[in-house]
């Protein structure tokens, strides 16, 4: 009878273990929702100041569409007919390094930066949406293999995107305009993104 | 800071009070070579191009420091009045200049289009030489660089 008893006993026992052992909050999908969804909006976030600079003319026009650099923050052709040409520098004897050189120009107003030219045709920004921005951004098909990390390190340190909040005066003396978050809050953003999965907002 | 380079063959050192004076000024104020000359002072017109490591660059913006230890051609440099350089020699055949200012700049633009492109197209030309004539040569201009890219493959 005894045996009998323990016979019925043991699964009890041991499902009552298994109920005490067992992490309930992991399985509340209240609270598990609610962290996901702090995550994933502090994610955006970041995504959306990110994209305040990169939206930006400073940025963008750099980025076109049609082969064509642009200029001022309202965005006009490059004078002379500037084109990207075969390297994304120019044409074959006038080039971008004809008039920028590696830092800006005070006396003429003409902007300069390291490796000044454009962005590779595969990075055609213009016309997009934030989300086809940092979908192609994050393409190694269309980034040219840059891995994720590669691409932190070129949103955060490469001069050339830097050069948006230092971007010198112009002809008149006046400021360029910088985009409309610092170059701190930008850095922290990108940085934070990256930390969070890149995740793009849908 | 001393600033030491090779302008035309000759290497030469000068004192300049701050780097970043155009390259412009020290070429003609300092080195005392004119046929280098200011238009725009905002790297628009060209009137200012000369040759730095044989790239064209806009002398009024560009900073003297950047010179250090490079290889300068003015038009001075280009060619001789005994064996001028296949574009002087078109130039002066097609009477391209009419007030001349704006000549030298667009001469040594098109020196160094033909060093890169020794057959250039019209289309070529339109997308290199971007320079700015007030006296509108530019038909002459165009038949003067067909004729250079000829001269230049004899």
């Amino acid at each position: 009878m005894n045996k009998l008893r323990l016979l019925y006993l043991l699964p009890i026992i041991l499902f009552a273990t298994i109920l005490l052992a067992t992490d309930f909050s992991k399985y509340d999908h209240t609270d598990n929702s609610t962290t996901v969804t702090k995550e994933v909006a502090a994610n955006t976030d970041d995504f959306d100041k990110m994209m305040q600079a990169l939206t930006h003319p400073r940025c963008l026009n750099c980025h076109p569409s049609d082969n064509k650099p642009k200029q001022g923050i309202d965005q006009h052709p490059h004078y002379f007919g500037v084109a990207r040409g075969k390297a994304d520098h120019g044409f074959e004897a006038t080039k971008c390094n004809t008039c920028h050189q590696k830092e800006n120009n005070e006396f003429s107003g003409v902007p300069g930066a390291p490796h000044w030219g454009l962005a590779p045709s595969s990075m055609n920004w213009e016309g997009l949406s934030k989300n086809e921005i940092a979908s192609s951004m994050m393409d190694r098909k269309q980034n040219g293999g840059k891995s994720p990390n590669e691409i932190l390190k070129h949103l955060t340190e490469d001069p050339l995107v830097l050069w948006a909040w230092d971007p010198g005066v112009d002809v008149a003396g006046n400021p360029r305009e910088t985009p409309p978050i610092s170059k701190e809050e930008y850095i922290a953003a990108v940085k934070s993104w990256f930390a969070g999965g890149a995740v793009i907002p849908k | 800071m001393k600033l030491s380079f090779n302008i035309n063959g000759q290497p030469q050192s000068v004192e300049i009070e701050d780097p970043n004076t155009p390259l412009l000024w020290v070429v003609r104020d300092i080195m005392n070579l004119k046929g280098t000359k200011f238009g725009c002072g905002k790297a628009a017109c060209g009137a200012c191009t000369l040759h730095v490591d044989g790239e064209a660059v806009r002398a009024c913006s560009y900073p003297a420091k950047f010179a250090e230890g490079k290889k300068v051609v003015t038009i001075e440099g280009l060619g001789t009045r005994e064996n001028p350089h296949p574009v002087q020699q078109a130039w002066i055949e097609h009477v391209v200049p009419q007030c001349g200012y704006c000549q030298p700049g667009f001469m040594m633009a098109t020196a160094a289009l033909l060093a890169e492109n020794p057959n250039p197209t019209d289309e070529d030309i339109d997308n290199n030489i971007v320079n700015v004539c007030r006296c509108a040569t530019y038909t002459r201009m165009r038949k003067a660089i067909h004729r250079a890219a000829e001269l230049g493959q004899e």
